[in-house]
């Protein structure tokens, strides 16, 4: 029986459906995980994405060909069955599971197994075989509890206010930024966010998603005006003369990656909070294992070592190379301007990607 | 632990002084004695010593966390230390207890004296009482490789607060041989005797590079010695026992077993600050001949009749037992020269000889001879200046001759550590021999993070071939290098040696056919080496 789902240079395809999934180059009919820039890219004829995810993908790609679904619909593309199933990376995102004479295979793009408040809950599906990424797959990624790491995050901006610094926190525009939105208490001050983060939130906003209110920093916005405020800011615009118009303030990151020392201290922030769009290695184990699927393909992160474990436990486990970067592709001008030059399966590894320079990047293995 | 968990947590999450210095305050005010004092102790390089092989306890922690060796190597590749590893990977613990960190520090002791499953099953059970960053601490006191980002002199300014304390005397308390297993918090802080332990030194009186030569005042109101270049040392004689201190609060006294004979001729309770020179025939010599004796704990004969060496005094901190830092720097000079007067020639002790000027244009000559005494410039000290603690501004100048400099191709590149391991910072430098480079010396500092990182970008695009870590790089750059002296080295391949390179300036307007040669550095080598 020929494989349900096959990688290309291209992308994930579909023989059966003529489809591909999350593809890095043109193609004719693409469907997306997720709006995300490096699994949905511009340049496809059409697009087929959820009702959730559309609205951030029309923001971002423009006027293009874009059919949506709801979760959990079926719908038949040539000899092939597809549904799209809440992946809880961000909200709108999928895991896209194709059907084909009885063999179900699963693209799980990137995924989160913890509820966070925002994104529609994962929801394990079970398969054959199933595409998963590990961007955070080493044991050594366990993240907190969200009731813990949402009184961290509290804490530190209501220590912030009380001494009179402005908190100003980079993460992600689609996603992280919400996500701490969601979980931060309102009562402590107002928020300001920076334009990339506001017109995210206006696109979520719209299509009926509840945000807390939020004030969009201008040029003539000053920090004095707002006091005790937390600012929601892009990573790469920490240190820049933009975070200096709020005078005294803390700066933090929020990134998986703040889980490692080294990692933290060389941000050079304040504060580095453990908050993740992707599975920790809890996570993506317990993913895997609800599957039932025996095949297993590792598509982004630290793939080798993945890979060397799924086998030990017995899955019949493969690297896939793609062109998916974690979260580099959200914020083009956060990728690294010089990726380090060390184990190419772990360069790619990037959650949050550190705005310019090797210096902030996740440690490379074996260099 | 908890508590210094959080101490550690609030010092290792800043980059402020301020805030670092307010947590260890807050905690000096509230800790339990005990603790206090092993604070005070591993915040000032006094750490438990390794007492169990790395490879132990990985095999340990991947049996605990239930994962494969290969795949806890992998992580700790990943993460570049092996106590965050161990502590990230273990599942969580399930007996939290808050136990203080003299107990953790006790059991760590108790089970390096056990065999090897009772040590096992201490650490494991260790592991499985103490919760993430506890963990962690547990771990790198266990490995010996505890450190933290804060200064003694900074711990010694939040003690100070949070015990009233003067710092000064303060510092001066935390010096020598002391571990937490021959004090006590209260005899190391609080008791009014600081004799307690003979063998404590002063804190040195650090001066800073002269700024304005014109805003020193009268040139009657100064002193003028040369500054010599060899090891600044504090020589202290009480109870019939010597001990030689260097500035870094390293005791040097097996090093220099010369100096003991001043204990015959130099009167109980005398506390000298000098330097540590190698010297023949009323001569000092290079710093070059002092650096065979440097990093040698016992010194053989050969080497003690090659180098021979001596304490060059500059200051009396000590008369017959008592401290007279206070005095004017005039009457502590006079009474320190009334005592080596009184021993013989033949003894390792000089008086640094004073340089007389009766105005700064005769200073400043005099200053300009500096190097072909083998003295690196000179240091101004104002006639009625107290003996302060630590590098402080006003009273002393250090007035240095001007380094030499060379403008050198940098030929190879490679990584810095720390806080720069992204970056590559250390760089080989080459001067023209006909048309070919000739590797002459190294340097790692003197530009910008800004720097580096333009350097580090150009690197990665500019690797002709990789050694390991080293990268050897398209010859284009121009740097303008300082440095302090020049010696002959057959070791190198240029044949020569230099003295504290760094990098001055990175000379974007300099082409690389204009950089400096290597009969230059010949010419150098002859003129001052
Ligand atoms: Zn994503
Ligand atoms: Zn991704």
């Amino acid at each position: 029986m020929a494989d349900v789902l096959t990688f290309t240079d291209r992308g994930i395809y579909c023989p059966a459906g003529d489809f591909y999934i999350d593809p890095w180059r043109p193609v004719d009919r693409a469907l997306i995980t997720h709006g995300h820039a490096d699994h949905s890219r511009w340049g496809m004829q059409r697009y087929l994405a959820t009702e959730a995810a559309a609205p951030v993908m029309r923001h971002r790609l423009g006027d293009v060909t874009l059919q949506t679904i709801r979760y959990g619909e079926e719908r038949r593309i040539g000899d092939a069955t597809v549904s799209f199933h809440p992946a809880g990376h961000v909200p709108g995102s999928a895991q896209i599971r194709v059907e084909v004479k009885g063999d179900v295979w699963v693209a799980s793009g990137d995924y989160k197994t913890v509820a966070d408040g925002l994104s529609e809950p994962f929801e394990p599906v079970r398969c054959h075989a199933f595409i998963t990424e590990c961007t955070f797959g080493l044991p050594v990624f366990t993240w907190l509890a969200e009731d813990v790491l949402t009184a961290q995050i509290n804490g530190w901006w209501a220590a912030n206010a009380a001494a009179g610094r402005t908190s100003i926190i980079g993460a992600y525009a689609l996603g992280k930024a919400q996500r701490l939105l969601t979980c931060v208490d309102p009562s402590i001050g107002p928020i300001l966010t920076h334009g990339a983060v506001e017109n995210t939130n206006a696109v979520l906003r719209a299509q009926g998603i509840a945000l807390p209110d939020t004030i969009r920093v201008t040029p003539d916005t000053k920090g004095a005006d707002h006091p005790g405020a937390l600012v929601i800011a892009t990573p790469s615009a920490l240190g820049t003369t933009w975070a200096r118009r709020f005078g005294p303030s803390s700066t933090a990151f929020a990134s998986g990656w703040m889980a490692l020392r080294g990692v933290r201290r060389r941000r050079a922030a304040d504060r580095g909070f453990v908050v993740s769009d992707h599975a920790d290695w809890d996570g993506l184990n317990a993913a895997i294992k609800e599957t039932g699927a025996t095949r297993i393909f590792a598509t982004h992160g630290y793939t080798s070592a993945f890979q060397r474990w799924l086998s030990e436990q017995g899955y019949d486990a493969h690297i896939v190379s793609t062109e998916y970067t974690g979260e580099t592709g959200d914020d083009a001008d956060d990728a690294p301007a010089d990726p380090p030059a060390a184990g190419s399966d772990t360069v790619a590894a990037g959650d949050p990607a550190p705005p310019q320079s090797g210096d902030a990047t996740p440690p490379q293995a074996g260099v | 632990m908890k508590d210094f968990a959080a101490l550690y947590a609030r010092i290792d999450e800043s980059t402020k002084t301020t805030v670092k210095v307010a947590a260890l305050a807050d905690y000096f005010r509230t800790a339990p004695d005990d603790d206090k004092l092993w604070t005070a102790a591993l915040f000032t390089g006094r750490r438990p010593k390794r007492t169990i092989t790395a490879t132990r306890l990985r095999d340990w922690a991947a049996e605990r966390a239930g994962i494969p060796l290969w795949l806890f190597e992998e992580s700790y590749g990943i993460v570049g230390d092996l106590a965050e590893t161990i502590s990230l990977t273990l599942p969580p613990a399930t007996h939290a207890s808050d136990l203080p960190l003299t107990h953790w520090i006790m059991e760590i002791r108790r089970l390096s004296a056990l065999d090897d499953a009772a040590r096992k099953a201490g650490i494991l059970r260790a592991w499985d009482s103490l919760p993430g960053s506890e963990r962690y601490l547990f771990t790198k006191l266990l490995t010996g490789s505890f450190r933290v980002g804060v200064s003694a002199k900074l711990m010694t300014r939040a003690l100070a607060q949070a015990t009233g304390g003067d710092e000064a005397n303060l510092t001066h308390r935390l010096m020598g041989g002391w571990t937490p297993d021959t004090t006590t918090w209260s005899d190391l802080i609080e008791t009014t005797d600081p004799s307690a332990d003979l063998s404590r030194p002063y804190p040195f009186y650090l001066a800073y590079g002269l700024e304005d030569l014109a805003a020193l005042g009268p040139a009657t109101d100064w002193s003028a010695e040369w500054k010599w270049d060899g090891i600044r040392g504090q020589f202290i004689l009480r109870g019939g026992e010597h001990h030689l201190w260097s500035r870094g609060e390293d005791l040097m006294t097996d090093r220099f077993p010369e100096l003991a004979q001043l204990r015959d001729f130099l009167p109980d309770g005398t506390v000298i600050d000098g330097e540590v020179l190698a010297f023949r025939d009323e001569t000092p010599l290079s710093f070059n001949t002092l650096q065979a004796r440097i990093g040698r704990k016992t010194v053989p004969k050969k080497l003690l009749t090659d180098a021979p060496v001596i304490l060059m005094a500059y200051d009396l901190l000590e008369d017959a037992g008592t401290d007279i830092r206070a005095l004017p720097f005039a009457d502590r000079r006079a009474r320190l020269t009334q005592i080596i007067a009184a021993t013989p020639d033949t003894a390792p002790l000089r008086l640094s000889p004073g340089v007389t000027f009766s105005d700064w244009d005769r200073l400043t000559a005099a200053r300009a001879t500096s190097r072909e005494r083998n003295a690196e410039g000179l240091m101004l000290k104002r006639l009625d200046s107290p003996y302060l603690a630590g590098r402080k501004k006003g009273d002393w100048w250090k007035w240095k001759v001007d380094p030499l400099t060379i403008d050198a191709v940098m030929i190879y590149a490679q990584q810095g550590s720390g806080r720069r391991a992204n970056l590559f910072t250390d760089y080989t430098f080459a001067v023209w021999d006909g048309d070919a480079l000739v590797p002459f010396t190294k340097a790692y500092s003197g530009l910008t993070d800004a720097e580096f990182r333009q350097i580090t970008a150009w690197v990665r695009k500019n690797t002709l071939q990789k050694f390991g870590p080293v990268r050897q790089v398209t010859p284009q750059h121009v740097f303008e290098l300082a440095f302090e002296g020049i010696q002959a080295s057959p070791r190198h391949k240029s044949g020569v040696a230099l003295r504290f390179p760094r990098m001055l300036r990175w000379r974007h307007d300099k082409p690389l056919a204009e950089a400096n040669t290597l009969d230059d550095l010949r010419a150098m080598l002859a003129a001052h080496g």
